[in-house]
């Protein structure tokens, strides 16, 4: 049995919770219990354990243990460790940038729209340049939607146009223009190599040069995105892991609103 | 009678079986009116044609493209490549040199008689013939000699974008307990209508297909197999533009499993569907004669569509990718049925569901290594979670005896594979699959309960939709959005400009002497 189950590390140190210091919780306050696991590009032995003590040692953490290891292949060596982590942060002066909007479940945003703007909303959505994945844009465009999140498909007021994955910037645009959209929904979920943020880019870019951008809410949304990278690519909002279709809506037809468009 | 564990009426099944047939049969007969570019630069790879321009486009390419901007495609590559080799005495790969450096116009020539121009080709035709026979020989010996993992094979993936650095993850998934490495291609390929050349290093979310990097991946295959004692099978991706095309090299090189499905493309990838159904034709006769066994897609509907509801869509499509397999000459042997574990984890019961469908498709499919893929749709950050999910995946995966396990990894919604996230994946199936061995053969399922009447639902809205099926066609239900709550467009979607109707000049010696045969 290893040490974990009935630890008898002095507890010495302040228990009391401080939100100018505050550090991982493990099973007592300030404990700063952190478990990780890595591979090493070594052979399995005591020498591969010893190293990664030490990596665990210059990431912060105290009492560096690792409780298991297991050669992959040749020269290769998994670990799964845990640690006491040294560093603290203050949360009290923390400052994210997030989409500011009322989030509304569908009927409600279907009201919204009815009453404060007397037709329906044109979205087109896509996953953009070279990217196949469907499942991002599926989940918030889809009739059924995500995890109970009904997908824009089935709002009344939403006029929502799915163009499904490997959409060229160009087509997107012009498909656009040709269905009068009031927002822009861009997918992207493979993000090797930054991949997403050049095509996002250039799909900023060509708006620009068409004299559209102004015309159009601009979002995209995707698992590595952040409303952050969003707005720094030039984007209206970003919508990242756990935002559903009703985030999408909510944001699009208050932005339209706030705008003063008709 | 075959005795089902789950009270299936293979009456129902054969009558399913039955619509599916008229379904693929009316597709069959408007495939063998055509061809297309991808199904010339095939042969003109069957012929030995190889390499690249200055441009780095593919000699084929250059051929194929030639004959088609000259408005004569339809008497196909054979009628003007036999006819010059007749009139220069110079082989296919000089030929294609030659019209490369525009010193030959091979519609130009005087044209010969059809049986000389036939007996000009028996030579390079018999050649390919003889290395594709014996590159499956090869494979048979190996599996005799040094043996192969038990069924479900282990199945991973590797997608570095860098073929050397796939070498050293897929040799250490070997070591682990992989039987099966699959080289998943870079994004975007299966659009481009050519297949790239050489070596390759750099791709996004997987490493292109090319003939050398089937050359590089199967020889560390083969190193690694004699070192752990098992016969170690590659897998790539034949689909996209250039279906026959990834066959003909599949076939040239060893790969021993490939991604073929009739309608993947169509309804995915937004590929016309006519040039799909025509190249799939072609590819799978190839296929089938390497011994490859090819896996279909219909995993991918229930990414799209939910797998609760549109479970008999899965069935539906198998029951139709089989008949258009068979149209093909290809063996029960060697169809890799696709199926999936998709269903909400939060759904009650999704288990005993899922176990329902896995061993209905057993029993309907008795022969067919089916190839079952892990959930992804529900996977998410929680990999703790994610890992019990692939768990329960496995556990149906073994008790119902599925052919290619198609590993999930915890990581699944986050990133390509991690060397560890395989390891845990693989170390995840052995242990159910060697503590749950016999399972399958112990337990049978209680009548008119939950799993014999999800099997029953199942198969009945299978059987109905292809009955409707029957009456629409395959063309017009695509345009309907019959799977995956796609619609295709029948003369929408890329590649339909690479289609062209055969003239009485055409003949492909490569399907007589291919289909069906070993």
């Amino acid at each position: 049995m290893s040490e974990g189950l009935y630890s008898m590390e002095a507890k010495d140190y302040d228990k009391t919770l401080d939100l100018t210091k505050i550090k991982p919780y493990g099973d007592t306050m300030n404990d700063g219990k952190v478990q990780l696991s890595f591979t090493l590009p070594v052979p399995e032995g005591d020498e591969a354990i010893e190293a990664a003590k030490q990596l665990l040692r210059k990431m912060g953490m105290e009492n560096p243990l690792v409780v298991y290891t297991k050669q992959l292949t040749e020269g290769f060596t998994f670990f799964n460790c845990y640690g006491s982590l040294q560093h603290t942060v203050d949360y009290t002066t923390i400052h994210v940038p997030k989409v500011e909007s009322n989030k509304m479940e569908m009927h409600e945003c279907d009201e919204y729209i009815r009453e404060n703007i007397g037709r329906k909303l044109v979205m087109v959505g896509a996953s953009t340049g070279t990217d196949a994945h469907t499942v991002g844009i599926d989940a918030i465009m889809n009739m059924k939607g995500y995890a109970g999140h009904y997908g824009l498909e089935r709002y009344d007021m939403i006029e929502a146009y799915n163009l499904g994955s490997q959409v060229p910037n160009e087509e997107f645009i012009a498909k656009a223009v040709e269905l009068k959209a009031d927002a822009l929904l861009v997918s992207q979920t493979v993000t090797q190599k930054d991949v997403h943020i050049k095509n996002m880019t250039e799909l900023v870019e060509m708006l620009e040069a068409e004299g559209l951008r102004d015309k159009v809410i601009l979002v995209c949304g995707g698992p590595r995105i952040s409303h952050e990278l969003a707005k720094e690519l030039g984007y209206d909002a970003g919508f990242g892991m756990n935002t559903y279709a009703d985030d999408v809506a909510s944001f699009v037809a208050e932005e339209f609103v706030k705008r003063g468009w008709k | 009678m075959q005795k089902s564990k789950i009270g299936l009426d293979f009456q129902k099944v054969e009558h399913a079986r039955g619509a599916a047939k008229k379904i693929a049969d009316e597709v069959q007969e408007f495939v063998g009116n055509y061809t297309t570019v991808a199904v010339e630069r095939t042969i003109c790879r069957l012929l030995g044609i190889d390499g690249i321009d200055a441009n780095e486009v593919p000699l084929p390419n250059v051929v194929v493209d030639e004959l088609k901007s000259k408005g004569v495609l339809g008497n196909g590559v054979m009628f003007f490549m036999g006819n010059a080799i007749v009139e220069t005495g110079k082989s296919p790969q000089e030929i294609a040199e030659a019209i490369t450096a525009g010193k030959l116009d091979i519609t130009q020539l005087p044209m010969h008689k059809a049986e000389e121009i036939k007996a000009a080709l028996q030579p390079y035709i018999d050649a390919t013939i003889e290395k594709i026979r014996t590159r499956r020989q090869r494979r048979e010996k190996y599996i005799e000699t040094i043996g192969e993992g038990t069924k479900p094979y282990l199945y991973i993936i590797v997608a570095t974008g860098n073929i050397y650095e796939d070498v050293i993850q897929a040799q250490a998934g070997a070591r682990q307990g992989a039987d099966i490495i699959a080289v998943i291609r870079t994004t975007g390929q299966s659009l481009l209508d050519y297949v790239p050349y050489g070596a390759t290093t750099e791709g996004f979310g997987g490493t292109f297909a090319t003939q050398e990097n089937f050359r590089i991946m199967r020889k560390a295959l083969d190193e690694v197999g004699e070192e752990v004692g098992r016969y170690i099978r590659l897998c790539n991706y034949c689909s996209g533009l250039c279906m026959p095309e990834i066959a003909a090299m599949g076939a040239l090189e060893g790969l021993d499993v490939m991604l073929n499905d009739a309608l993947y493309g169509i309804l995915f990838r937004d590929i016309n569907m006519q040039r799909t159904l025509i190249d799939q034709y072609f590819s799978r006769i190839i296929n089938g004669f390497a011994g490859v066994i090819i896996n279909t897609g219909e995993d991918n509907y229930l990414t799209t569509a939910d797998a609760y509801e549109e479970a008999h869509t899965v069935l539906a499509s198998d029951l139709i990718n089989e008949q258009l397999a068979f149209a093909a000459g290809l063996p029960e042997e060697q169809m890799g049925l696709g199926h999936a574990f998709e269903m909400d984890p939060q759904l009650e019961n999704g288990f005993l569901y899922e176990l329902a469908q896995a061993q209905m498709l057993r029993e309907i499919f008795p022969k067919a290594p089916l190839k079952y893929m892990p959930p992804t749709k529900f996977m998410t950050g929680n990999i703790f979670r994610g890992h019990i999910q692939d768990a329960l995946f496995n556990i149906i995966g073994q008790w119902t005896s599925q052919g290619l396990q198609l590993l999930g990894m915890p990581t699944e919604a986050i990133h390509t594979p991690f060397m560890s996230d395989r390891y845990l994946s693989i170390e995840n199936a052995k242990y159910i699959f060697n503590n749950m061995k016999n399972i399958g053969d112990e337990v049978e399922f209680k009548e008119d309960g939950i799993i014999r009447n999800r099997a029953k639902e199942v198969l009945n809205n299978a059987s109905d939709l292809l009955d409707k099926m029957v009456g629409e066609g395959l063309f017009s239900s695509l345009e309907k959005g019959i799977f995956g709550n796609v619609k295709r467009p029948r003369n929408g979607g890329k590649g339909l400009d690479g289609v062209t109707l055969k003239t009485e000049n055409y003949f492909n010696p490569f399907v007589d002497l291919m289909k069906g045969k070993k």
